[in-house]
């Protein structure tokens, strides 16, 4: 036994002195963080040696790092120490009927055009054994498998791929990155790992929801996603359903991989809670998503809709190394009431004739307000390097702010930038023009601001869009007039 | 079908109609002449229920309903249809898609069945022929980057799909080459009916020698100042407003 390992017993074995983290059936840890804390996740989880250690070095770092304070966003206080930092998977009740379930959910669901089935699963309701997910998820599992793929939680990667898990965690966001991310690579829960193995283009759209187990994993959550030489593979996160949770701090990291000539779509739609109408309540939404484009010809595409969230803070970035390697970023970001969005992408052109393109869409409505903050950098051995930034902003009312922070950092004089944007107002002779056709206020704004959006919306995967679609609309109701 | 009584309207506390009055019946054309600034537009708008608008005395009855308190898009789908003197351009969305929701929403409404993609698809191509518009335009976005032949003639193309009972043509002939205004008028003539009825405003004799007015009424300061057939407007061409103003 080494000397660490001894010392880390010590400390191990302590906790079991002050008896609160004895008891493995316990659910929850008390609230608090500490060392202890995260040691106690580790073990839980069965986590073998150098995970606990990385997870260690973590929380010394976020020891050392400020919040940061630099966005447009008013966060209140957060006081680290009253969350619980663990609890086990929990079983979610299950409702008897859909007469159990709210109204209030029930319209929304409705509106989004979500299937009575869909329903059901989504609230809570026990579903016929013949539609039930899990075993969906299990023939979807063994088609993946046939091919080489790998898609599972995380934890279960971690016992069963702890080479690939070891090789990647932590190389695009380390250890020592920025507050949040070192909070969640402390404490992260669970999350989802994928493989895609060289030369496999992967036959489906991978998806958390198709995930066994997916529930659940949490206000921490880890996800790593790596793509094998020439392999392609689009991912999904989220879901357009109005995503209920108690947790009002969330942290999650996703780290992409791409190697030579391989490509990762990744697409999220966030509608987590927002708050109400006066701004209470809410999610607050600290999120790190950054690839690398480790091998030439590689390409990373972020696409993001993002509806949700008291406070959202987001930067889904690529780290262009790869010798013509390509970059992408397409953003909704839609706020209504008391909503805050800080929101952009970072593009680190390494590599030669690397491409990078910024379409990003900002909605703001009622009393938000909606900040694009975007950061382009040109290396000074990335030769031939093409930047394409498009930023606009539309409001709606006269009480919310449109804001554009984009920095822009060129080494290399061959190399081409290009940044616009535009504000605009929607024209009141446009909803006019609708009204004058028969179509109501709410279908004019609605239709205006797909219009508006159609850029982003059109990379999304189909299904996807039709929903994210309705998701707009629905995210604005009531906010004219 | 269309009864306006002493309409008086103002925009930020200006006057513009003072006391209109104008009756149209099933299966009659209209013509609202007047010169610049006389008031044409503000009446086409004023019907159409625009809210910039704010009416302070009269009334206008649509197939007996008072208009007053009814918004404009209910007003479009009672079957009051507007051509934009100038059509306003909303990016991303196609005319299709517009259309699409547009008389989906009006047959929903009525309690009717919205057209699914096939029938949607059947009834534009019938009507595209009308003012031969071609499919590639219509799924462009919407007035972004058309020609003003382009604009007015998707403008009858729409008027063809929601099949109006009145429609207002608001200047429909400026800004068009005489070719497409044979287009365009020959649009209007094709959706005459019995049944619907149109009012032409216009500044020009020229469009009315395409669509044949059954009235032409002439619009000075805020009022039809004087009424006739056909030739009323062939008159003002010959001896401009002035004449009216002089015999008033």
């Amino acid at each position: 036994m080494s000397k660490d390992d001894k010392i880390l017993k010590e400390f191990t074995s302590k906790e079991y002195e002050h008896g609160w983290s004895v008891d493995f059936d316990v659910d929850q840890a008390p609230k608090g963080l500490n060392e202890d804390i995260v040691k106690l996740i580790s073990k839980k989880k069965n986590e073998p040696k150098w995970l606990l250690d990385w997870r260690l070095e973590a929380f010394s770092n976020f020891k050392k790092i400020k919040e940061p304070n630099w966005s447009n966003l008013k966060i209140p206080k957060i006081d680290y120490q009253d969350i619980s930092y663990y609890s086990a998977p929990k079983k979610k009740k299950m409702l008897k009927s859909m007469d159990e379930v709210d109204p209030e959910l029930i319209k929304t669901f409705e509106k989004l055009g979500i299937s009575l089935q869909e329903q059901k699963r989504l609230s809570g309701v026990a579903v016929d054994a013949v539609i039930d997910s899990v075993s969906i998820g299990t023939t979807f599992k063994d088609k993946l498998s046939e091919l080489g793929i790998i898609f599972c939680s995380f934890s279960e990667a971690v016992n069963e791929h702890p080479d690939l898990i070891r090789k990647h965690l932590g190389k695009v966001v380390p250890t020592k990155d920025n507050y949040f991310a070192c909070l969640n690579s402390a404490v992260f829960s669970d999350g989802s790992f994928c493989y895609i193995p060289k030369g496999v283009r992967c036959p489906m759209e991978l998806s958390t929801y198709f995930r066994i187990n997916a529930s659940n994993t949490g206000q921490f959550e880890r996800t790593l996603i790596v793509a094998d030489e020439g392999s392609y593979v689009s991912y999904l996160e989220g879901c357009t359903a109005p995503m209920r949770d108690e947790n009002q701090l969330h942290a999650a990291v996703v780290e992409i991989h791409a190697e030579k000539d391989a490509e990762v779509k990744y697409s999220t739609v966030q509608n987590w809670y927002p708050g109400d109408k006066n701004g209470k309540g809410g999610i607050y939404n600290f999120v790190t998503k950054r690839g690398i484009c480790n091998g030439n010809n590689s390409k990373i595409s972020w696409t993001q809709v993002e509806t949700g969230s008291a406070i959202t803070w987001k930067y889904p970035s690529c780290i262009l190394k790869g010798d013509n390697s390509v970059g992408e970023f397409y953003s909704v970001a839609v706020t209504n009431n008391y909503q805050q969005a800080d929101t952009g992408t970072k593009m680190i052109h390494i590599g030669k004739n690397t491409r990078s393109k910024i379409i990003s869409k900002g909605i703001s409505a009622g009393h938000s307000h909606n900040s694009y903050r975007g950061h382009v950098k040109v290396m000074r051995r990335a030769n031939n390097s093409r930047n394409f930034s498009q930023c606009d902003s539309l409001l709606l009312g006269n009480k919310c702010g449109a804001h554009t922070f984009p920095y822009i950092d060129i080494e290399n004089k061959s190399s081409m930038v290009e940044h616009e944007a535009t504000t605009s107002k929607i024209g009141e002779d446009q909803i006019f023009y609708c009204l004058q056709r028969g179509i109501d206020e709410e279908n004019a704004i609605a239709l205006i601001v797909n219009g508006y959006a159609k850029e982003v919306l059109k990379q999304l995967p189909m299904e996807f869009s039709v929903e994210a679609q309705k998701l707009l609309s629905l995210t604005l109701e009531g906010s004219v007039g | 079908m269309l009864e306006i009584k002493n309409l008086h309207a103002s925009i930020d506390n200006t006057k513009i109609l003072n006391g209109l009055d104008l009756s149209v019946n099933a299966g009659e054309v209209h013509a609202i002449m007047g010169p610049n600034g006389s008031g044409k537009s503000t009446l086409a708008s004023v019907i159409a229920g625009r809210e910039d608008y704010d009416v302070t005395d009269g009334e206008i009855n649509f197939q007996g309903n008072e208009l007053s308190d009814i918004g404009p898009d209910e007003r479009a789908r009672e079957g009051i249809f507007l051509a934009f003197q100038y059509p306003v351009e909303i990016p991303g969305v196609s005319t299709t898609n517009f259309m699409k929701t547009a008389v989906n929403q009006i047959r929903e409404s009525k309690g009717e069945k919205p057209l699914d993609a096939v029938e949607f698809l059947k009834l534009m191509k019938e009507k595209m022929k009308l003012v031969n518009i071609k499919q590639e335009l219509l799924s462009r976005s919407i007035n972004e980057g058309f020609s003003g032949g382009e604009k007015k003639r998707n403008e009858i193309f729409q008027m063809a799909m929601l099949n109006p009972k009145l429609s207002i043509l608001d200047e429909t002939d400026s800004g068009l080459d005489i070719d497409a205004l044979k287009i365009v008028s020959k649009g209007v003539n094709a959706l005459k009916s019995k049944e619907n009825a149109t009012v032409v405003v216009t500044h020009y004799q020229r469009l009315l020698e395409y669509i044949v007015p059954d009235f032409v009424h002439v619009l000075m300061d805020g009022k039809i100042v004087k009424s006739g057939d056909k030739n009323l407007a062939l008159e003002l061409e010959e001896k401009g407003y002035d004449w009216i103003k002089v015999k008033n």
